[in-house]
């Protein structure tokens, strides 16, 4: 699966992409199992075809879209981007996708939509750990509608230029660049539009611990470890100090506007 | 009377080379984790991997230690005992790396930060404590300490064990909680409540007999 640069401003950092075996051993997907390893051992039973998003909610144009299309409905670029998760560590990722937001032009959001919601695949015969009490399953993020229209926003399909590894989310998913990683769900089936503030899968989980927006700030830290730094998978040698975690992950510059007057100790 | 199955498990237990065969058997996750990390085998993420692996390994040895005096109890092999203060001393050990490798991998040895650290978070906090506590248990652990203290004081000192085990496992259940996963944690506290309870049943059971003859060290 081949992109195109990207055009969009912040879309393509030139540090030094995290190595593919790295990116794709080292997972956390709970469907497959709590460890970093384990959905690199257990997500092959996913099966990725047929597959087809449901739309629905506030929104003009609802329906099932198949892969195909969705695949089509834009043109693929490649954006390389700084993931951090929010357990403290951090990935440079080649995505392959588009920005979310030709998607939400296409299906054209009600003006009462507020919010964008999306649901992870919860296929209790192929995902082992649906159905074990340590997340209320169907996995569900979402964005505010401004964030889910920020060009940053992308709608994954591959990544290194390949199609997405099952473990990594396969067949599309979100990757949201200035959040934790859980904010970016995998396997997407639903995408729905809503009024309300969406009830997501970590936050009801552990509201205390992860909130609605889970922008990455380095100045609010995480009840039990700090986020003030991040270590750099496979880059930091063993002894080397954790690198410095910046403002929205780094890209203020693009995101910051979105949060204006906004308390983000409040709204963590 | 013991059985000869028993009796011949004893002449093992008593045999001179089990000792350094069990201090050879400790050691040997330290090994193996040492030549994984020189070797790039610990995956994506060796800072974590070992730091995990150091505290699963202190919990191991904190529920070995703790399972001696049951064991030789219900076993009627006291033999065992000979293997109780190398086993609580590798406790220490495993909880002094792992405590190390927090300090060297999460926080760069900066020891304002680590103290800021410990102060905030109680999961730290409480895995600190649990390490504190071990630390006077490690540094009484040989003879001379023993007959300084006296028995009697000794025990109490020691029995501060028990406390350790609830902390071990508070943290474990906190550095969990976030992430609502539990199952390993369940199967720690499992054991540790069972050698616990063990111990709690016995001594609330009406046994004036046994209370009689039972020394006063070694519980």
């Amino acid at each position: 699966l081949a992109g195109q640069k990207s055009s969009v401003a912040g879309a393509v950092t030139m540090e030094k992409v995290t190595e593919y075996k790295d990116a794709s051993s080292y997972n956390n997907y709970y469907e497959f199992g709590t460890d970093k390893g384990d959905p690199a051992h257990n997500a092959h039973t996913l099966k990725t075809t047929p597959w087809t998003v449901e739309v629905d909610g506030l929104v003009k144009k609802p329906g099932k879209y198949a892969l195909d299309d969705l695949l089509k409905l834009g043109a693929q670029e490649e954006r390389i981007y700084r993931l951090r998760c929010v357990e403290g560590w951090s990935m440079v990722i080649p995505w392959v996708g588009y920005s979310l937001a030709q998607l939400l032009e296409k299906v054209e959001p009600q003006p009462g939509a507020k919010f964008v919601e999306f649901h992870t695949l919860a296929d209790p015969k192929t995902m082992p750990f649906v159905g074990s009490r340590v997340l209320d399953w169907p996995y569900v993020e979402g964005l505010r509608m401004d964030e889910a229209l920020h060009p940053l926003t992308l709608l994954a399909f591959g990544m290194y230029g390949e199609v997405l590894p099952n473990q990594n989310g396969a067949p599309v998913r979100l990757v949201v660049p200035w959040k934790y990683g859980f904010k970016s769900a995998k396997s997407l089936v639903r995408v729905r539009f809503t009024d309300k503030e969406p009830k997501t899968a970590w936050n009801k989980a552990a509201a205390n611990e992860y909130g609605f927006y889970s922008n990455v700030n380095p100045n609010v830290d995480h009840p039990r470890w700090s986020q003030a730094t991040e270590r750099r998978i496979g880059e930091d040698g063993l002894f080397a100090k954790k690198r410095k975690t910046l403002m929205f992950n780094g890209y203020e510059a693009q995101v910051g506007q979105l949060y204006a007057g906004m308390d983000l100790k409040k709204n963590y | 009377m013991a059985a000869p199955a028993a009796r011949g498990r004893r002449a093992l237990l008593l045999h001179p080379a089990a000792k350094p065969v069990l201090f050879i058997a400790a050691l040997l996750p330290f090994a193996w984790l040492f030549y994984a990390a020189l070797t790039d085998q610990l995956g994506a993420n060796p800072q974590e991997y070992l730091i995990r692996s150091l505290g699963d390994w202190t919990l191991r040895f904190l529920c070995l230690t703790l399972a001696v005096t049951p064991l030789r109890t219900i076993a009627n092999q006291p033999a065992l005992l000979r293997f109780r203060r190398m086993l609580g001393l590798f406790t220490y050990f495993y909880a002094c790396l792992h405590l190390l490798g927090y300090a060297w991998f999460d926080m760069g040895l900066e020891f304002d930060e680590i103290a800021r650290d410990i102060a905030k978070r109680p999961f730290i906090l409480v895995g600190f404590a649990g390490w504190l506590l071990l630390t006077p248990l490690a540094a009484t652990s040989f003879n001379r300490a023993i007959r300084a203290l006296g028995a009697a004081r000794w025990q109490l000192l020691h029995r501060l064990v028990y406390a350790i085990a609830g902390l071990a496992i508070l943290h474990f259940f906190w550095m969990r909680a976030g992430k609502n996963n539990f199952t390993e944690v369940a199967v720690y506290a499992a054991i540790l409540g069972v050698l616990l309870g063990w111990r709690a049943w016995r001594r609330l059971r009406p046994a004036p007999r046994a209370a009689a003859v039972r020394p006063a060290a070694g519980r």
